[in-house]
Formats: C-alpha cells, structure tokens, sequence
C-alpha cells in the first residue's frame, strides 16, 4: 500500500513542478526573469557576451563543444594532480590517466559512469571542484541544447538560435543552483552527512574491529547529483547508503528531482512554442513509457528470485536480493526505473541482482535512447528526433508534406533526426561486439554465458546512452573499459548533440506554415501513439537480437515468459 | 465537362494521350519482364540504397550456396535474387506504362511537310524538320500544323484530338488567347499563318514524350527525404546484423551467414524500397490519364500540400454562361407582359444569355416564339447604348442596364416607375445581373440573369473544406454579385473585380503566409500568376505564355480539374507514406520467425519465441524471406494504383491509413509466413 501512496504523491508533485517549474523556465530561457541580474551581468562582461548577441546553430555548437572540450581537460587535469591540492584529508594521490580520461569524459557528457570508487579515490576538492561542477554544467549543456530546438520551433525565419553562455548562465543561476540548495538544505536536515573532515574511525568494542568510516561534504552532492540526472554519487553505494539517502523522506525526494526537470521541459516547450497541449502530448509520451517499464519492472521486483524459488524458498516480499531492506522490492524498482530512464544512473540497490525481468526492465528502458523522460535537455531533445520521424511517415500517411509546428519536415530534418536516432543503437552495438570480440573486454563480466553479456551489454548501453548506471558484475576500471567506455559516452552525448543542434538552426530558418483541417496534428493520441511506435520500433528493433542472447534467454530459461 | 465531376476517371480516361491500358496489359508485362532483369546492372542499383544493400546479401548468400551447397543455402540466394527482381519489375511496370504513351505520341509527330514562307511571300514547301523558331507557315484545311506556333494571320478549327482526345475542333485565330497551336494538329477549315515559335525537338509534343517516358525523372522533395529515411532504416539493421556473429560468438554458438544476410534483407524495409520509384512514375502517369501533363514530379507534390486554390468563376463553379431565370414586373404590369416583350427583345439576340430569355419565356409563360420579318429591325448591343433591342415599325422595344434604360426612357419621355430601382437592387444582391426591359417609354419590369452554378461543385468544395483547403473564387463581377454566387457555390472566400494584378497580391500574400497556392489560368495576362502560383495550371487552350508560365498543362482545358490534381497529389504521398509504415511494421512478425531459428541450437529456450510454429529453423528462415519477396509483387497494384484516397480531414485519413496499413502491417506477415511454412512442409522442402 505505501508504494501506492509514494505513485500518488509523486505524481502530484511532478505534476505541481510540470506546470510551475516548466512556466518558470520559458521565463528563464524567454529572458523574463531578471531578478538576478546583478550576477547575470558580471558573467557576461567576462565571457564577452551579452543577450542581444545572438547566435547562429553553428556558432552555438562551436560553443558547446569548445566549452566541453575545456570542461574534459579541466576535470583531467584536476583528477591528475588531486595529490597536489588542498582539500585532501585522505591524502589520495593522482588518478591514473586511463581513468582520469574515462571520469572526465563521464561527468562531461552528464554520464557519471564510475570506474572508481568515490571515497577511495577522489579527493574532496575533485569531488566538489571537478565533478560537481560538471554535475551542474553539464545539465545546463542539455537544457540548452534542447533550448535550441525548442526555439528552431518557436521561431520563424530566423537565422539565429540564441546564445549558449547566455542560456548555460541563466539555466545554472536561476534554475539548478537554487533548487540544488533548496534540497541540499533538506538532505542535510534528513540527515546526509555534509563536512570536509576527514574519515572517522571507530572502535567496534562488541566485535573488537575498528571500522573506517568514509564522510565528506556529500548532502549538497546529492541533490544536483539527482536534479541534474548525473547520478554519480560521492560514495561508491550511491543511493543505496544512510550518508547519501538517509531517509525515506530522502529516498522519495531522491526519485522526484530525478523526473522533475526532464518532466517539466515538455510544458516549457509547449510553452514556447505557443501551445501547451504540445506539450502535453510529448509528456504522454514520456507517461505512457515511464509507467509501463514502472509497472514491468515493479512486477518483475515483485516476483521472487527465481533462482531461490528453484530452491523451494518462498518470500513474500518480493525479490530482496541487493536490495536496501529500508526501501524494498518496488520502490528499487521505481527508483531504477526513474534512475534509468532519465540517463542519472544513481541507484538504491543494487541493479545486477535484479530479476531477469526486471534487469531487463532497466536495461530496455535506456536502450529506448532515454526519453521517456529522459536526461535534463538531453531527453527532450532526443524525443523530439523521435517525434520529427514520427511526424514525418505520419503526415505523408495524410499527403501532405509532412509538418510540425507548422515547421515543414523535408529531407534536411529527416537527415538530421535519423542521424541523431543512428548513433545510439550503432555506437552501443558496435561496442559491445568490439568487447565480447577481443580478449581484454571478455575479461571484464564476472559471470558467464548471458549473465556476462548482460554485463558488458549494460555497461555499454549505459555509457552511451549517457545514463552511468552500473549493472555491477563488470570490472571496468581496465585500461580497454575506460578508453572504449569513454568513447562511447563522448559519442553519445556529441554525436546526437551536433545534429540536433543543426536541426534546430534548420528548423528556426523555416517559415511557418499555417494550420488547417489537412494539416497532421501533433496534439492528439494518434500523434502520442505513433511516436511511441517509432520510439518503440527503435528502439525495440535494433536490440531485440542483442537482448534476446542476454535478459531474455536468462528469463526463458527459469521456464517463464511474460 | 462535367465528367471530371464524377467520383473516378480511370474509365473515363480513355482518350488521346491516355491510352486505356489494363493494369496488366500483356505488352507491358512482358517489356516489364525483361526490363526486370536488365535492371540489374549494379550501376542502376546503386541509386536505390535498400536494393542494393539487397543485392549485396544475395550476393554473399550466392558464394555461400557455391561454397557450401544445399538446398536452404540455394533456396534463400534464388528467392533473393528474385526479391532484387521483383523491385525492378514493379519499376520496368510503371515506366512501361509511359513508355507506351510515348510510343502513341511519337506515331503522331508527323514528318509532314510545311509550306513555308519566305521574306518576300512566296511560299516554299520543306520537310517540317527543318522549320526554325521564327519562321512562318502557312496551314490550309487538311493540313497537319507542322510544329508549335501561333497564328499571326487568319482563323481556323483545328482538330486538337491527337492531343486532347477531345474530337469536336476548337476555333484558333490571331490575337487575343486563342492563337496558339499545337505541332501535330490538324486545320480542318480556312487558312492560318503561324509563327514558329518552337525548336525542333523542343515542341509540346516533344516534351510530353519526355514527360511520360520520364526520361529525365528527378526525386521529388519528399521522395528524397523518404529516401534518406528509409536509407536511414537501412543503415541502423547493418550493425545490428552484423554484431550479431560476435555476440553468439561469445555465446559458443555460430550462425549462418546465408541466415544473417537473411535477417538483415527481411528487416531493411524492402517493401517500400522496391515499390518507391514505381509509385512515384505511376503518380504521374495517372495525371497523365486524366489528361494533365505536369511538367516535373514537384509540381504534383506541391499540389498535394495546396492549402489555397484560386478558382476562375467563369468555367471553373459557373457553366460561363448567364441564364435567365425570373421576370420581375414593375408598375403595375403582369409578368406574362414582361416575358412577353422580354422575348421580343431577344428573339434577334444569339448570345447564350439571350437564347435562354426566349426560352423561359417560352417555358413559364407559353409564349411561341416569333418570326421576324423585314419590319423588324435589330438593334445590337453596344458598349455606349448598353442596350440591345428589336424596333418593329415605330415601336421600340429595348432591354440593357437599368441606368442606361432609364437615361434612354427619360429621353423619350416616358417615367421610370418607382418600384424599378428596388427591384433590380434585389436582384443585384442576389448575385444576378438585372436586364431592365421597356417598350418604347413604358417600363415594363426586369429580367434576372443567373450565373449557374456548375452541378455538383459545391459537394466538391465541401470535400475541399474537410481536408483544410482554402477554396477562392476568382471573379470580374462586383462584389455584390460575388458575394452572392460564392455563397450558393460553398466557396470560402471570393476575389471580386479581379484585375491580374490583384490576383497576384492575393497570391503572394497567400505565400507570404505559408500557404501553397494552386491557380489555373489560360490568358496571357495570367503568365505572372501562373508562374507565381505553386501549382500553375495552364489551359491547353490558352497561350504559349500561359503555358510556358504554368507547371501543369490541363489538354481538356477544364479548370475544374485542379481539384482532381490535389487528390492525384495527395495520393501519391498517402501511397508512399503508408507502404513505409506496412514495411517498418512487417518487421516484428520476421523477428518472430527468425530470431528463435537463428540460436536455435544454443539456446532452445528461444524457442518459446517461436510464436507462429514454424516448422524448423530453415524452413522460418526461408518463409520469412519469401514472404518478404512475394509481398512486393502483391503489392505492385497498389503502388501503381495509389492507395485509395477519400476527401476527409487528416485525423480520419491517418487513422484508416494506421489500422490498414499499421496494424494490418503488423499481423499479416504473421499469418502468410505461417501459411509459407505450411506450404514448405507440404511439399516436402523440410
């Protein structure tokens, strides 16, 4: 029963934070909130740039890039000399290149995929000067770039796009540093540890041991580590340990800022673009997803483990295997499923001792190319891609040249939405056929037969779909998982974002073209249902022979089929 | 005229240019058949990516069966090949049907010989080939005009059947819009000199075998954008095919290249890919049918996405002439007096408005038409009397605009009754022309002419309404007098007092909107708007400008056919649309027959996928690919057909278009793969 009572409140909060959160921020991105303009300005005057210097896509892409580039170098070259800087109670010594490589390039593409342990590695000053960082950049990045798209619609014939250090300014300063205190705040009051003191020990009198406790300033870390769908905890158990999720208050926090921003974006893109209810139809989309992997994976949580069941072992709670007892079978599940598919990748329990069913749930969910939310920019953007092709087999299936938004969809766009729907389902396949192909990536799953193809296939479905979500069972801080693994987290992150941006310039250059009775419309359930379709034909039918040597066969072979 | 009205021409078609030929005409058939195979050549294949991907896989599989024979391997190389084969055969079909349009043409391009004239007037006869733009011909009755040009001297009927199909002559004479002729046509009365004004091999005719042969077919907009999608669908299935030999690998198992090659060509969209330039040809051809020439594919694209259509009223919602329709008496007279004198005044009148005066009178009122004899004296009607009218002895009986009769009974002393002025204000408003009849100084009362709307059209624009198409009527009337007939015609808006300039500004406003505009037009003062307009439809009838500014040329001259070539547009979309959409869904029942198969040996569990029980792993493997093959020749009459289009708004297209072609997709290919298998173990294949 609470598990149904923590659906209910969490859908009433995410809908209270879709219709005000999502306003608030087409304020933002309109330029019409400006009570910190005080901090606005300065920024500005420094980076050489002001609102009214507009850009066009390829200046703003220029942009990103440069400012990622910078932003992989800075946090390497952190991770690399940590010895050397303050804030190092522990004394930790440089990261190793290999592994420097792969963390930069994570927190950069919002990945947050840690071949590392946190407290046995980072320092506190690469904790909060390099990856918290990141962790509040790279959102702003995503937001940004789905800023643009969200204009090539909103705008007509126009050449320029808006400016990158504007938005990333505005989006950090009004949006995710305020809410990230706001939360930060109430971690620390629920009880999430928060100090720059080192490790404590203590002396286990009744057992005679002496247990080194890891600490560090981990509350504020938690809140932007979640809002920001980045998901790489301070500490290696993430979520799943009382100093970063304390409470059940936490916990549930926890799950609502994973969804919040990703959620909301669909009101302010229907905001923008002059029509709620497009935004109400993309955020459909998302719903009807989101709530059916819930509903799978809760289900799958819910049955026992069949391996203990084999064993004649009944348990009524539900599959508890690697799971927080403090949070259970489904409320992991809601928690994975959320953390999944909105490419955070932070976890309560842990994911490679899910069900077969439910293993499969997460592992699906981001083969879907993370849109049902999706990341905070990066899953509007991404569904948009989806819904253009959408708009396009729909509208010739009505003979007219398909339009959205009365934004003609023509053969620029469709190379730009098929480009930005290839990448994924290429990068990931090709990857994990390099890995299973050469010695040094079979090296890497702890188990064998499907289990391990689970393994590696998780890790690097995980890594480029940007999502950081760990299957576990794969040892991946090794020279040929950092360097692949960072590939395909560069990949997916820029390799989408590039032409998305183009899409986005070719789409604010259009004129608009004005709605009729023939015009295909975008704002109804047959529109929400044939972008599930492509989303889902995607998706589905680019993995489902990989998934089918892994998660299924592991499902078929406990002699059930759902 | 109104045959356009009627719900489907493919049989009424069957005239000039349009030769009735069955879907499956035997010739066709064969010339397909060959042309099938000489498509082959890589360099042609090239151009289509999913066939080539196709006939990449047929051949590995083909190295593979030489390799390691047997009969599966065999199997799935011919029925490969054969799916190539089929792509190119729907092709060689739709091109075959131009070609043997062409052919009909090419028998009509007469090598004839011209009279020509030379500077000093003499005339001299050359063969027709060696005429130059500019030069001047002469063309008696019975000569066949030599080549594209426009009468400068004289006038003439001219049998335009060779092009139109249209067997009544049509009259052609110098000036104004009906001089231009057509080379291959025939003068079948008095003399004309024409003016050369096409290059050999550049004449309408010329150009129509192009068109039809579609010798230099370019992609149109949103064939290019398919293109890159279903390249796109193409590209994605390559990795996922391929990875698939590392990942059973790691498995412990092996697969079959001849099944991965398999998988990959059932899971490309090869449906659509093969059926793509078939249905774009056939779009063609079928305006052709409907005697519409249209000068590229864009043209017929862009009319499907027309969202404004300018319509001429004259011709186009009224039959173009006025009719009579009331008598209306003033003063105290009776209607039978108006009709009475009103018939009188007309029985000298041979224009089509006058004829219909004496027909209702004749029709309501029973009055017998009178001879004339030499006491009546005709007087004809003139821009500065306005008036026309019959003086019989001293009477004088006259009927014209109600200013310009008043003026004149003032002049004669008579006084104009009061109720006059009311009436033909009433008539005004309703959309007619008042004709005020008096004898001598003694007004009678009016007569209401009507402009008759065409039958059926307003059921046409309602059509037009449901799928979001602006429809604007195009007049010289007042706005008055428009306001009226575009109401009884249904049409949305009206341009009234239309001078080529304000047609014009209505356009590019209309542009300046976002909107695609159709027009048709046949004068040359149309050209600008014709060329402005995103889908120009000229008359054949009209003049070279006309034409040559227009996108489309229209043989049957019947501006009501605009609203055919919208449909044609949409169609061509809906058709390609939808095959996509069955392709893309086939896919998941061919993942149900192979994927099981494919691992079959290592994982049985993978069995319980194999949802329809086929019978063994090579005999799912080669349903799938036969079904995937044979469903491209089943297809080929719908491609070349169109997918049955009906004017409805777009949420009710695209839902029937979803279940049929979406959902159909979906679970037809679950049953004849099913029913393929059946048959393979029937005959013992497995």
């Amino acid at each position: 029963m609470s598990f149904f009572f923590t659906l209910v409140a969490l859908v009433v909060a995410l809908g209270l934070t879709w219709r005000y959160l999502g306003s608030y921020m087409a304020a933002v991105f309109d330029g019409r909130v400006r009570f910190l303009k005080f901090i606005e300005r300065p920024v500005y005057r420094l980076l050489g740039t002001s609102p009214q210097q507009e850009q066009t896509w390829k200046r703003y892409a220029s942009a990103v890039v440069v400012f990622s580039a910078v932003s992989i170098l800075f946090t390497y070259v952190i991770l690399r000399v940590q010895g050397h800087l303050p804030l190092n109670p522990q004394h930790l010594g440089g990261v190793g290149s290999a592994l420097s490589f792969n963390t930069a390039a994570s927190f950069v593409t919002n990945t947050n995929w840690q071949n590392y342990g946190g407290e046995t590695t980072m320092s506190y000053f690469s904790q909060i000067g390099a990856l918290s960082v990141q962790q509040f950049v790279t959102p702003a990045v995503g937001i940004a770039v789905a800023m643009v798209v969200v204009r090539g619609f909103a705008r007509k014939n126009s050449a320029t796009v808006g400016n990158f250090w504007v938005d990333i300014t505005r989006c950090l300063f009004y949006i995710l540093l305020p809410i990230a205190f706001v939360f930060g705040a109430i971690f620390v009051s629920e009880g999430a540890v928060q100090t720059l003191a080192g490790t404590a020990t203590i002396h286990d009198v009744l057992n005679e041991v002496t247990q080194t406790l890891a600490r560090g300033p981990i509350a504020f870390m938690e809140a932007i580590k979640q809002l920001g769908t980045n998901g790489g905890g301070f500490l290696n158990a993430n979520s799943a340990t009382t100093f970063e999720n304390p409470t059940g208050l936490t916990n549930f926090l926890s799950i609502y800022l994973l969804l919040a921003i990703p959620f909301a974006l669909t009101y302010t893109f229907g905001k923008m673009v002059g029509s709620v209810r497009h935004g109400v139809a993309l955020l459909s989309v998302m719903v009807l997803l989101f709530g059916v992997w819930v509903g799978f994976t809760s289900y799958g949580e819910h049955q026992n483990n069949p391996a203990v069941a084999a064993a004649g072992i009944h348990s009524s709670v539900g599959n508890t295997e690697g799971k927080e007892v403090r949070f259970g079978d489904t409320s992991s599940a809601l928690f994975g499923v959320s953390s999944t598919m909105t490419s955070t990748g932070s976890a309560d329990a842990a994911y490679d001792s899910f069900t077969p069913t439910g293993g499969l749930g997460l592992l699906t969910g981001m083969m879907l190319g993370e849109v049902t939310p999706g990341g905070d920019g990066s899953g509007l953007y991404t569904l948009l891609i989806f819904a253009i092709i959408a708009v396009f087999i729909g509208g010739l299936m009505i003979g007219r040249t398909p339009e959205y938004l009365g934004k003609k969809i023509q053969a620029r766009e469709v190379k730009l939405a098929g480009l930005g729907a290839l990448v994924m389902p290429i990068i990931v396949l090709l990857f994990t056929a390099l890995a299973v192909s050469v010695a040094a990536g079979r090296a890497g799953p702890l188990n064998a037969g499907p289990h391990g193809f689970s393994e590696i296939l998780y890790a690097l479905t995980s890594q480029g779909n940007n999502n950081g979500s760990a299957f576990a069972g794969l040892t991946g801080n090794t020279p040929f998982y950092n360097v692949v693994g960072a590939i395909d987290m560069l990949l997916g992150r820029f390799a989408i974002m590039i032409p998305v941006l183009a899409l986005g310039g070719a789409l604010a250059a259009k004129n608009v073209v004005p709605e009729s009775l023939g015009t295909f419309r975008t704002d109804n359930g047959m529109f929400v249902g044939l972008t599930i379709g492509v989303i889902l034909i995607i998706g589905g039918l680019t993995f489902f022979p990989a998934i089918s040597l892994g998660p299924i066969v592991e499902m078929l072979s406990h002699g059930r089929f759902f | 005229m109104s045959h356009v009205l009627t719900p489907s021409t493919s049989e009424s078609a069957s005239r000039g240019v349009a030769q009735a030929r069955g879907l499956f005409d035997r010739e066709i058939l064969r010339q397909a058949f060959f042309g099938a195979f000489k498509k082959m050549d890589p360099r042609v294949q090239v151009r289509n990516p999913v066939m080539f991907v196709v006939l990449v896989g047929s051949v590995i599989t083909l190295l593979e069966a030489i390799a390691h024979p047997s009969t599966f391997t065999w199997s799935i190389t011919v029925w490969l090949i054969l799916t190539v084969l089929f792509a190119n055969f729907a092709e060689a079909m739709a091109e075959g049907r131009g070609k043997a349009q062409a052919d009909t043409l090419r028998k009509m391009r007469s090598e004839t010989a011209a009279r020509r004239l030379s500077p000093d007037g003499r005339e001299e006869l050359v063969p027709a080939a060696s005429l130059s733009k500019g030069d001047t011909v002469v063309c008696e009755a019975g000569d066949v005009i030599p080549s594209d040009g426009e009468i400068i001297e004289g006038i003439a009927s001219v049998d335009e059947s060779a092009i139109t199909g249209e067997s009544a002559p049509v009259i052609r004479e110098s000036g104004g819009d009906r001089s231009a002729v057509t080379g291959g046509t025939k003068v079948l009365s008095d003399r004309v000199v024409v003016r050369i004004t096409a290059e050999r091999g550049h004449t309408f005719i010329d150009r129509m075998i192009s068109l039809v042969e579609g010798a230099n077919r370019q992609k149109t907009p949103n064939e290019i954008a398919l293109t890159i999608l279903l390249a796109v669908l193409t590209i994605v299935f390559i990795p996922v095919v391929v990875t698939l030999q590392p990942f059973a690998g790691f498995a412990g198992a092996t697969v079959s290249v001849v099944v991965l090659v398999s998988l990959l060509v059932c899971l490309i969209p090869t449906t659509i890919g093969a059926l793509l330039s078939a249905i774009g040809i056939a779009g063609m051809d079928r305006l052709v049918q409907r005697n519409v020439l249209a000068m590229s594919g864009r043209a017929v694209e862009a009319a499907g996405d027309v969202q404004t259509l300018l319509l001429d009223k004259t011709g186009t919602i009224t039959l173009g002439n006025r009719m009579a329709a009331n008598f209306f008496p003033v003063g105290g007279h009776s209607e039978q007096e108006v009709a009475d004198v009103a018939q009188l005044a007309s029985l000298a009148d041979e224009t089509p408005e006058g004829r219909s005066i004496v027909v209702l009178a004749k029709e309501n009122f029973g009055i017998r038409e009178r001879q004339l004899d030499e006491s009546h004296v005709f007087v004809p009607f003139t821009a500065t009397t306005r008036m026309s009218g019959l003086d019989m002895g001293t009477r004088q009986i006259r009927k014209g605009a109600s200013e310009s009769v008043k003026r004149w009974v003032a002049e004669q002393g008579g006084s104009v009754p009061a109720d006059l002025d009311d009436i033909v204000e009433r008539v005004s408003r309703a959309g007619s022309t008042p004709l005020t009849v008096t004898d001598g100084a003694v007004v009678l009362g009016v007569i209401e002419l009507k402009d008759v709307v065409k039958q059926g059209i307003k059921v046409k624009f309602e059509e037009m309404r449901k799928m979001g198409i602006r429809t604007v009527m195009i007049t010289g009337d007042n706005p008055l007098t428009a306001a009226a007939i575009a109401q009884e015609a249904g049409v949305d808006d009206f341009l009234a007092e239309a001078t080529p300039e304000a047609k014009m500004a209505l356009i590019k406003q209309e542009q300046e909107g976002g909107k695609l505009v159709a027009m048709t037009g046949d004068g040359t003062n149309d050209a600008p708007a014709l060329a402005q307009a995103d889908v120009g439809v000229a008359m054949n009838t009209g003049t070279t400008a006309a034409k040559e500014a227009g996108n489309m040329v229209d043989l049957d001259s019947n501006p009501t056919k605009l609203i055919d070539i919208v449909e044609i547009g949409k169609q061509l979309l809906i058709t390609r649309g939808s095959l996509t959409t069955f392709s893309i869904a086939n896919d998941i029942a061919k993942y149900f027959a192979i994927i099981p198969a494919l691992f079959a040996i290592k994982y049985h569990q993978l069995g319980a996928l194999n949802i329809m029980h086929l019978h063994s792993p090579e005999s799912a493997v080669l349903s799938a690919v036969i079904f995937n093959a044979l469903v491209i020749i089943a297809l080929i009459p719908l491609a070349l057909r169109g997918v049955k289009f009906r004017a409805a708004n777009s949420a009710a297209i695209l839902r029937r278009n979803v279940w049929i072609y979406g959902v159909g997709g979906v679970l037809v290919p679950f049953v004849f793969i099913k029913l393929i298998d059946l048959v393979l173990v029937a005959l013992h294949a497995y």
